[in-house]
């Protein structure tokens, strides 16, 4: 980051959380950590945890893995989940998710890393 | 002006013992010939990339070890786009003045120069390292995720899609160069080995060695010209987790603005050779160039619409899916095929008229997009 700033520790970093950019100038969300803002510009966006819970945008059942690590878990769910936060995020999900589900972020164990991974909310 | 005046291709599948070197020479050397020139009238060089021998400078490698010395060279990284993204650059290039005869050449030992395993992977890379290839995608399943909404929202099914894979095939089944001579069915494909849902092993393209080249020059050297009547580029993101919706994907920018820079419509066009790196690849960009009326992609290839004898023949070289695909070189036999066709040298394959040919080129998770149109001119 610049000017020093601490990054919030997330799931990319081991810890049992997603966590976005907020653009204080402009109102723009990201989810990809940068140290400006994608749309303005503007410098050091503020980090936010995300509450975890969105809608299952798209899913795909990976059952030919290219890794022994990857192989070991086939078959997993590669989906994309739109946050009620507003952003987009990839992660794994339950492998009975489809289009449109309301999900809710636990984090699981894969390939020696810790992953969000989405359930259906009950 | 600019005119495509020679080209190369060798044989898709497997090259036994032959280097990425061997086979983008092979191909140059079919291309030069083409073209009626001699190596050393080729002033500009411009090359793809190599997974199994990445080199920071592949086109000075590639000009020493063909013996020649350009005035111009350098590689061009653009995924599946980089074949048509090479052709854009050397018509800018001879338009522009800076050298005459630019040769555009790829190749790779893809398929027996790694593993399967090492193939695929380095191919993931094209992910977010943090974001998404933590995850343990692959390149089928950042296209599944693709073919999930894109079915959701246009009431697309897999057997639409197992359509795209049979029409390849058999297109293929007429080319000697092609990866795969045996027929399949609708049937087949549903009942090959799930890879990425909703996509399987016969939606995909396979790993191939080989190589393609061209030649683009400012006049053309032979009777007739394949010249180049305008092309364009659109990139809106690199990875599908920042990808726009999908009416929003940059095959519908680089079309629009391609058809502005030849001053045609896609009502001119008579031969289509669009990138097909999986089924879905190909139903999606039909329906976002114009070839076919949004989810209605799969009901034309039924009707006969892009076959050999069709309204608008489609890569009757068998395409990504079924002649093969070595990396860059696997989108430029798209060029290779539809010169043939233009120039009436199809042999078997030959359509009626391709007079005016469409071509489009798709990088990363329809990422970046280059759309270009030749024309035939006597």
């Amino acid at each position: 980051m610049s000017n020093g700033k601490q990054a919030l520790a997330d799931w990319t970093t081991g810890a049992e959380a997603i966590v976005y950019q907020s653009c204080a100038s402009c109102g723009s969300l990201q989810y990809f950590r940068r140290s400006f803002c994608r749309v303005c510009g503007a410098p050091d966006p503020v980090e936010k945890c995300a509450s975890g819970e969105g809608t299952v945008y798209a899913a795909s059942l990976v059952v030919r893995a290219a890794t022994p690590e990857a192989r070991a878990h086939v078959p997993y769910n590669i989906v994309l989940v739109d946050t009620v936060e507003g952003f987009r995020m990839m992660a794994h999900g339950d492998n009975d998710l489809a289009i449109g589900d309301n999900v809710t972020a636990r984090f699981a164990q894969f390939a020696g890393r810790l992953v969000p991974h989405f359930e259906k909310v009950k | 002006m600019s005119f495509i005046t020679g080209v190369g291709l060798t044989a898709f599948g497997r090259h036994e013992g032959s280097s990425t070197l061997d086979l983008m020479s092979k191909a140059a050397e079919l291309a030069i010939a083409d073209a009626g020139l001699t190596r050393a009238e080729i002033d500009g060089v411009l090359c793809g990339y190599s997974t199994v021998a990445p080199h920071i400078m592949l086109a000075t490698v590639f000009a020493e070890h063909f013996g020649i010395c350009p005035a111009y060279a350098h590689a061009v990284q653009v995924g599946g786009a980089t074949g048509l993204a090479m052709t854009m650059l050397a018509h800018h290039l001879v338009e522009a003045g800076v050298v005459r005869h630019v040769l555009v050449v790829s190749g790779e030992n893809r398929l027996t120069g790694q593993s399967r395993d090492a193939s695929i992977l380095a191919l993931a890379q094209v992910g977010h390292p943090d974001y998404e290839v933590l995850l343990g995608p692959t390149i089928p399943a950042y296209y599944g995720l693709v073919a999930s909404r894109y079915m959701h929202e246009y009431g697309v099914t897999e057997e639409d899609l197992a359509e795209f894979a049979v029409l390849m095939r058999k297109h293929a089944l007429a080319h000697p160069g092609a990866q795969f001579h045996d027929p399949i069915t609708v049937t087949d494909v549903m009942e090959s080995k799930p890879v990425a849902l909703p996509l399987k092993l016969l939606d995909c393209c396979p790993i191939s060695d080989g190589g393609a080249a061209f030649v683009v020059s400012r006049e053309r050297t032979g009777e007739t010209g394949v010249r180049v009547l305008g092309c364009a580029q659109a990139h809106t993101h690199q990875h599908v987790t920042a990808a726009p919706a999908l009416s929003e994907l940059g095959a519908g920018i680089a079309i629009a603005q391609a058809k502005q820079a030849a001053g045609i419509a896609v009502s001119d066009v008579r031969y289509a050779a669009v990138y097909d790196s999986f089924t879905i690849t190909l139903a999606m960009l039909l329906e976002d160039l114009g070839l076919a009326a949004r989810g209605e992609a799969a009901a034309r290839v039924r009707s006969g619409y892009f076959g050999r004898g069709g309204e608008m023949p489609l890569n009757t070289h068998g395409g990504l899916l079924s002649y093969g695909h070595c990396g860059v070189g696997g989108a430029m036999a798209h060029l290779v095929e539809t010169h043939l066709q233009m120039t009436g040298r199809a042999g078997d394959r030959q359509v009626r008229d391709a007079s005016i040919a469409l071509l489009h080129g798709d990088g990363g998770v329809l990422s970046s997009h280059v759309s270009m149109f030749l024309e035939l001119t006597r």
